[in-house]
């Protein structure tokens, strides 16, 4: 079987995200060809190639792909979407955005978001807010597929030596072009690959309160997260959203502040290996799923911890 | 400019969902049904658009079974001014509604076409991007706001790392994300008034499309249980806890 991975990366480097798609691909199993389409991006491609187990990367260095807009970047992929059996990429917005479009101009099915891959045609895949979880059959020729990072480890990176070769770029559908972005700048990790992550609710109450979250972060080592009141109130931006429509997070440690528990958020970080509940109400639904439990006002557990970790 | 919004039923937000025993799929007999929140908000957005004089009439769409009808009632209450039901008892898939979709959009030229980023059921986040791309238009996905121009759009987008700005050639599909906009509830006085809007009622053989599923579930099942935790009683407990016994700082 030939298998291609859609790379994620910045131009210089592949993100966490590439790896785990990786990881599912070798469990597919066949020759896997890695994607790095960018401007400026050899780097990254060079990068890539250093993944274990990848036969080939193909490197398509254009402007048009500078900012993965999807209808180039899908039109990309068609030029050599037939030569393979299955087309992965991360569950990221890159992924989420571009790979139905491939799907549909290759009338195919797209299996969106797979935690497990049980044969080379059957995917387990959460639904309902990860509170199901359904085993699907693809009957299509090319399955194309998109990979949820928190649920694949993360394939060897370092030793690998594949070829890289140079892919031309495709016509410009001329349909959509960038204009801006505002990114959050952060020294932090980023969510999704962080091995702790400290997120905030609703019940801190305001964006100066907020701060506290991220001193504690800090601390740790951490990448801030919130729960949706928190992002919708203007407390935390839009992109450390943790929940069913937001991040999937995986983190060794998730660190719960001020958040009840929904189900729409639990299904962003119940995976977590240990999770810690601070809250006040003893009723509230996130200490169903916390390994240790904190009944306490957030103001003053808080500063508490703070002072407990710098000792 | 005509507005084509989609509008799929799901099971309610709030409700708690229950794996059928014989792993087919999900409890959904006597459950509180919804529209997709999602979809909700791009209702609002088609309907403030009209109000603004950028629109001229917004369609809304629904496709699966009778019921649906409900559905598309909420959206006319809201501001709406027509349905299409495309009437299916069948499980529809993502490209299959793209698929229905396209041929409706070839009926009813619209020049925008709304939808929730995701259905809250299925979780795909897909049928958008499938539409724009059988359609060879441009797509402009997870949005947290809309700006229509002349023959274009400035949309902005929520990704990854922020929000993204990109300008769209019209017409487009757009996806609507959490934060465009917080949908109105029906006054009374509209929901009467959405009684007496026109609700088209198509069978998917009217539209000639191929919608055999492509994918088969092979189970359902329960993920697994998290084991029960503890209660701490300080602070002090906790980080020796994590420390000492978790491992984890
Ligand atoms: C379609 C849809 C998608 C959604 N997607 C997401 C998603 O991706 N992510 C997400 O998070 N939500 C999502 N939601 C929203 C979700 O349903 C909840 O509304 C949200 O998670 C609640 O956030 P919260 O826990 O911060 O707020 P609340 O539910 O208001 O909880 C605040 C908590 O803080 C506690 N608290 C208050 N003050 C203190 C104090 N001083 N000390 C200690 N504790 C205190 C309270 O006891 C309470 O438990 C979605 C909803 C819908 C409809
Ligand atoms: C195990 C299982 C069994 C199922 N069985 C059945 C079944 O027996 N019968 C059945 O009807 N479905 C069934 N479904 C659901 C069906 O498969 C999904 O509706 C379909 O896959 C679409 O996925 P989605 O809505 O998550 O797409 P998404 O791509 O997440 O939807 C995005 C947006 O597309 C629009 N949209 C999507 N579908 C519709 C629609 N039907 N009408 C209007 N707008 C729409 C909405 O705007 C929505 O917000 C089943 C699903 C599973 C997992």
């Amino acid at each position: 079987m030939a298998i291609l991975v859609i790379a994620d990366h910045d131009n210089t480097a592949i993100r966490q995200g590439t790896l785990a798609a990786m990881t599912a691909a070798q469990q597919i199993g066949g020759d896997v060809t890695v994607l790095v389409a960018g401007e400026g991006c050899r780097a990254a491609a060079d990068d890539a190639a250093k993944i274990a187990g990848v036969s080939k990367v193909l490197c398509c260095d254009s402007p048009l792909y500078a900012h993965h807009l999807a209808e180039p970047f899908a039109a990309l992929i068609l030029t050599i979407a037939r030569d393979y059996s299955h087309i992965l990429a991360p569950a990221v917005t890159m992924g989420k955005n571009t790979l139905p479009r491939v799907a549909a101009l290759l009338d195919v099915a797209q299996i969106s978001d797979i935690s497990g891959v049980v044969d080379a045609d059957t995917f387990v895949r959460p639904i309902y807010a990860g509170n199901a979880m359904a085993t699907v059959k693809s009957a299509d020729a090319i399955k194309v597929i998109t990979v949820r990072g928190a649920s694949f480890d993360k394939a060897a990176h370092g030793d690998g030596s594949a070829a890289v070769e140079d892919l031309a770029a495709a016509e410009d559908p001329g349909l959509s072009s960038f204009v801006g972005q505002e990114l959050s700048s952060s020294e932090r990790p980023e969510l999704t690959s962080a091995r702790v992550v400290v997120s905030g609710g609703r019940g801190m109450g305001s964006a100066e309160n907020f701060h506290h979250i991220e001193t504690l972060a800090d601390q740790l080592g951490a990448a801030v997260g919130a729960s949706r009141a928190a992002v919708d109130a203007g407390y935390a931006p839009n992109d450390f959203q943790v929940g069913q429509t937001g991040k999937i997070v995986a983190p060794e440690l998730y660190i719960a502040v001020g958040i009840s528990g929904a189900i729409q958020h639990l299904a962003g970080m119940k995976d977590s290996k240990v999770i810690v509940a601070i809250n006040k109400d003893e009723e509230a639904p996130i200490f169903q799923v916390a390994d240790y439990g904190l009944v306490a006002d957030l103001f003053e557990a808080v500063p508490a911890l703070e002072a407990a970790l710098a000792s | 400019m005509k507005v084509l919004v989609a509008v799929k039923r799901v099971v309610d937000y709030n409700v708690k969902i229950r794996v059928k025993a014989d792993k087919t799929g999900v409890e959904t007999a006597n459950v509180k049904m919804s529209m997709n929140p999602f979809d909700e908000i791009a209702v609002e957005e088609a309907v403030r658009l009209k109000e603004a004089g950028t629109a001229t009439e917004v369609v809304a769409v629904s496709m699966g079974p009778q019921q649906a009808q409900e559905t598309i009632r909420t959206a006319l209450a809201m501001g709406a001014d027509r349905g299409i039901l495309v009437k299916s008892d069948d499980d529809l898939q993502p490209l299959a509604v793209a698929k229905l979709f396209k041929a409706l959009v070839d009926k009813e030229s619209p020049d925008l076409v709304l939808m929730g980023k995701q259905a809250i059921d299925d979780d795909s986040n897909q049928t958008g991007q499938m539409l724009a791309g059988l359609l060879g238009w441009p797509q402009a996905t997870f949005l947290s706001k809309v700006a229509i121009g002349d023959g274009s759009a400035t949309m902005t987008r929520e990704i990854d790392g922020g929000l993204e700005t990109v300008e769209v050639k019209m017409p487009c599909v757009g996806t609507v994300d959490l934060r465009l906009n917080t949908p109105r509830y029906a006054s009374l006085p509209n929901i009467m008034k959405a009684k007496k809007k026109p609700i088209e009622t198509l069978e998917v053989g009217d539209l000639g499309v191929d919608v055999a599923p492509r994918l088969t579930t092979v189970a359902v099942e329960e993920p697994p249980a998290r084991q029960a935790g503890v209660m701490v009683p300080d602070v002090a407990t906790l980080v020796d806890k994590l420390r000492n016994e978790a491992k984890v700082i």
